[in-house]
């Protein structure tokens, strides 16, 4: 409002240095619709969706009043394998439905809160504009129900949330969504939308402790989240979950953040943002790697998909991806394309002392293990440090993403075949102790002595199995190839 | 179980008196100073001593005092007073639901069906000073305002769906001997209403500096604030004519001097 008035005051001192100069001064530029003076046309029924859906674009349609029915239940889900967690949420899923609207849209907004629900919740839009963002008009009770309605003013992309008492608790718990107002026309045709919310999550026990986990108000308080998530839970958009699309084609991905309390540093690995709505208002912005969402906030990013493969969505600040769950995947499928990507060529030893130097007998040897001990206590510093970031610190894997290395039926099987996907990675399907995972492990620039250990290790600490790995067994399977 | 009930209902036309209610023992709450969420000015609240039923009123009791009391069956009860919800999951006037429990806690009732049948028993609805007083006692403390544990417990019992379906004397006896103050159901108090909460619990801040006072001092520690809080959002959110199925009530009484 602020600027649109001091926008006016410079074209009117533009206007007044004109006309001393010259007669008249027209304005030329084609004038932005007024939202509020939109008429709008017909009643039309809201479609809503569940993550990671979104509605219809709304295309060419005339402003309408815009009827949108949303429920509150409370109700358990699964926050991880083996953790139960009762979210309370809009529409049965988190984040909430995905609402579609217009500018200059009157939306009758009806907030049903089911008779089960042990609690009062109401509605704050951050596209409302007027006191609470609707909060106060639309407080209801178990077991009732309010309407209230609103003009749609301001285009962009909108989060909206709970702000009962206490409010972090009911946005802890999962009580946020999106509210998307398109511009007159809508937003540019894509081929490809998705909606992704990220939030955090407080339970008593920690990562991974399994049972059904209460909310934790003390971590909340002091920011300790155990679980940063897309979509409501670990593994929301992984493996069978993923988002999709085919080589060539523009997606279009509405991201918020709930929070309660991170901020999150959006970034899909392996793309550019060919375009990013910053703070999903007007402002576009181009060719961006990691794009910052506040809570309470949104963004609207774009990308065209060139190669195909599997391509991570995460919060860059990295261990929430690795070791709280804020990872989702994005595939594509279709032809590869090498001028863009070509993947690896060629494998090589670098020699930073130049090759000839390497040859000479007096090379320094790398350290051997000379015992089966020495060889788990070597292993154990390579998996730290190659292993552990996917694998985790015991084995245990990423629910979704990373299967288990410890206690894993999938290793005990063939120790052989292990060996192989140590040395040369692994791509596609496989069942790990009964649960798919497809998923692609790049191949480890390892010595056989290195590989030996780290294998050594893995089977004797982390599958009680008496297993020796030893170089000559991996300089056989590295041959074979 | 068929039998049984269609024996109750036919004795019920002829011996109402026989089928009085069970009447439910009440325990002193010995009286004390205490600093309610939203008090006035911060300032420390006299309760003198009262009496509180032991247990929330059952679905039979209320079966009983509708039988008694026609007025307050379903189909007769004066819309003024109690909204479509009112007995919702009742069979008929006087047969409860097929899977609710006769010792489970009536819910599904209005303020002023909760204010009659106390008045019914000689007793009256808790104020919401007396209630909240009496609900900050855990197994073994009267005040349990700084046991963490305790707290989080009861902020926890709020999360859990479905415990109205419960019988009662299912959770917790507290220091006076008390059941289920936490853990089952929202109870009715008598002034519910007098503290008003928006619905916008940020801006209350504004209107009211001691919902302000309130919400600022709020910090890890205060983890019974957070209990509270929601039950004052609740009941900011209903009205008397309201009937909710996680909303019960238990009665009171004062000593006569």
């Amino acid at each position: 409002m602020n600027n649109r008035f001091l926008l006016t005051i410079k074209q009117g001192m533009i206007c007044l240095a004109s006309t001393a100069i010259l007669v008249s001064c027209g304005n030329d530029k084609p004038k932005k619709e007024n939202a509020l003076t939109v008429k709008t046309n017909g009643v039309v029924q809201a479609e809503l969706t569940a993550p990671p859906h979104v509605p219809a674009p709304i295309g060419d349609r005339s402003a309408k009043k815009l009827k949108v029915d949303m429920e509150i239940l409370e109700e358990e889900g699964e926050m991880t394998d083996g953790v139960k967690y009762v979210y309370w949420t809009f529409g049965g899923s988190v984040p909430g439905s995905f609402i579609r609207t217009r500018v200059g849209d009157e939306v009758e907004f009806t907030l049903k809160n089911h008779p089960d629900n042990k609690l009062p919740h109401n509605i704050d839009l951050h596209a409302v504009t007027g006191p609470g963002g609707g909060a106060e008009s639309s407080f209801v009770a178990p077991g009732q129900q309010k309407t209230f309605s609103f003009k749609t003013l301001n285009p962009g992309l909108y989060v909206y949330h709970c702000a009962t008492a206490p409010v972090g608790m009911h946005i802890a718990n999962g009580m946020y969504g999106l509210i998307l107002v398109e511009p007159a026309g809508g937003l540019p045709k894509v081929d490809k939308e998705y909606y992704i919310m990220q939030g955090d999550f407080y339970t008593k026990g920690d990562y991974g402790e399994p049972g059904l986990q209460p909310f934790d108000m003390k971590k909340a308080v002091e920011e300790d989240a155990d679980y940063v998530v897309f979509n409501g839970k670990v593994g929301a958009l992984t493996g069978d979950n993923a988002i999709t699309a085919e080589v060539g084609e523009t997606v279009r991905l509405y991201v918020g953040n709930g929070g309660p309390n991170l901020v999150s540093s959006f970034h899909v690995i392996g793309e550019i943002f060919d375009k990013v709505h910053v703070e999903g208002g007007s402002i576009i912005n181009k060719d961006v790697q990691t794009t910052l969402i506040p809570a309470g906030g949104a963004a609207i990013v774009e990308f065209r998909v060139d190669v195909p493969g599997t391509f991570i969505l995460v919060d860059h600040s990295i261990f929430r991806a690795f070791n709280k769950g804020a990872l989702g995947m994005l595939k594509v499928a279709g032809k590869d394309s090498s001028a863009i990507y070509t993947g690896t060529l060629q494998e090589g030893i670098y020699h930073p002392e130049g090759g000839t130097i390497q040859v000479t007998p007096d090379a320094p040897a790398a350290p051997e293990a000379g015992s089966a001990a020495e060889r788990i206590e070597m292993g154990k510093r390579v998996y730290s440090r190659t292993c552990f970031a996917c694998h985790q610190g015991e084995g245990q894997g990423i629910p979704g993403a990373f299967p288990p290395l410890a206690n894993s039926d999938y290793m005990q099987a063939d120790v052989n075949r292990a060996i192989d996907v140590v040395l040369h990675g692994l791509t596609g399907e496989i069942t790990v102790n009964g649960t798919v995972y497809n998923s692609m492990m790049p191949g480890q620039v390892l010595t056989d002595e290195q590989a030996a250990n780290v294998l050594t290790y893995i089977y004797q600490e982390m599958n009680g199995s008496d297993v020796e790995v030893t170089p000559a067994m991996v300089a056989k399977v590295r041959a074979s190839k | 179980m068929r039998i049984h009930l269609y024996l109750l209902i036919a004795a019920s036309f002829f011996v109402t008196q026989i089928w009085a209610q069970e009447k439910t023992e009440v325990k002193p709450i010995k009286g004390g100073t205490f600093v309610p969420l939203y008090g006035v000015d911060g300032a420390a609240v006299y309760i003198p001593e009262f009496l509180l039923d032991e247990h929330l009123v059952t679905n039979q009791q209320y079966l009983d005092f509708v039988k008694k009391y026609p007025k307050w069956q379903k189909q007769n009860v004066i819309k003024l007073f109690a909204d479509d919800g009112y007995l919702r999951q009742w069979k008929n006037d006087t047969t409860l639901g097929e899977n609710m429990l006769p010792n489970a806690p009536v819910t599904t009732i209005s303020w002023y069906a909760a204010k009659e049948y106390c008045a019914c028993q000689g007793k009256r609805l808790a104020s919401m000073n007396e209630w909240e007083y009496a609900a900050m006692a855990s197994e073994t403390k009267a005040n349990a305002q700084k046991d963490s544990l305790f707290n989080q417990r009861i902020v926890s019992s709020y999360e859990k769906p479905k415990t109205a379906t419960l019988p009662i004397k299912s959770t917790y006896k507290n220091y006076y001997g008390i059941w289920d103050m936490h853990g089952l159901v929202w109870e009715w108090t008598s002034d519910f209403n007098s503290v008003l909460i928006s619905g916008e619990s940020r801006k209350d801040g504004e209107t009211d500096r001691q919902l302000f006072c309130a919400a600022g001092s709020v910090n890890a520690t205060d983890l019974m604030n957070y209990a509270a809080f929601m039950r004052y959002a609740f009941r900011g959110s209903i009205k008397a004519n309201y009937c909710i199925q996680n909303l019960g009530f238990r009665c009171a009484k004062s000593i006569k001097k």
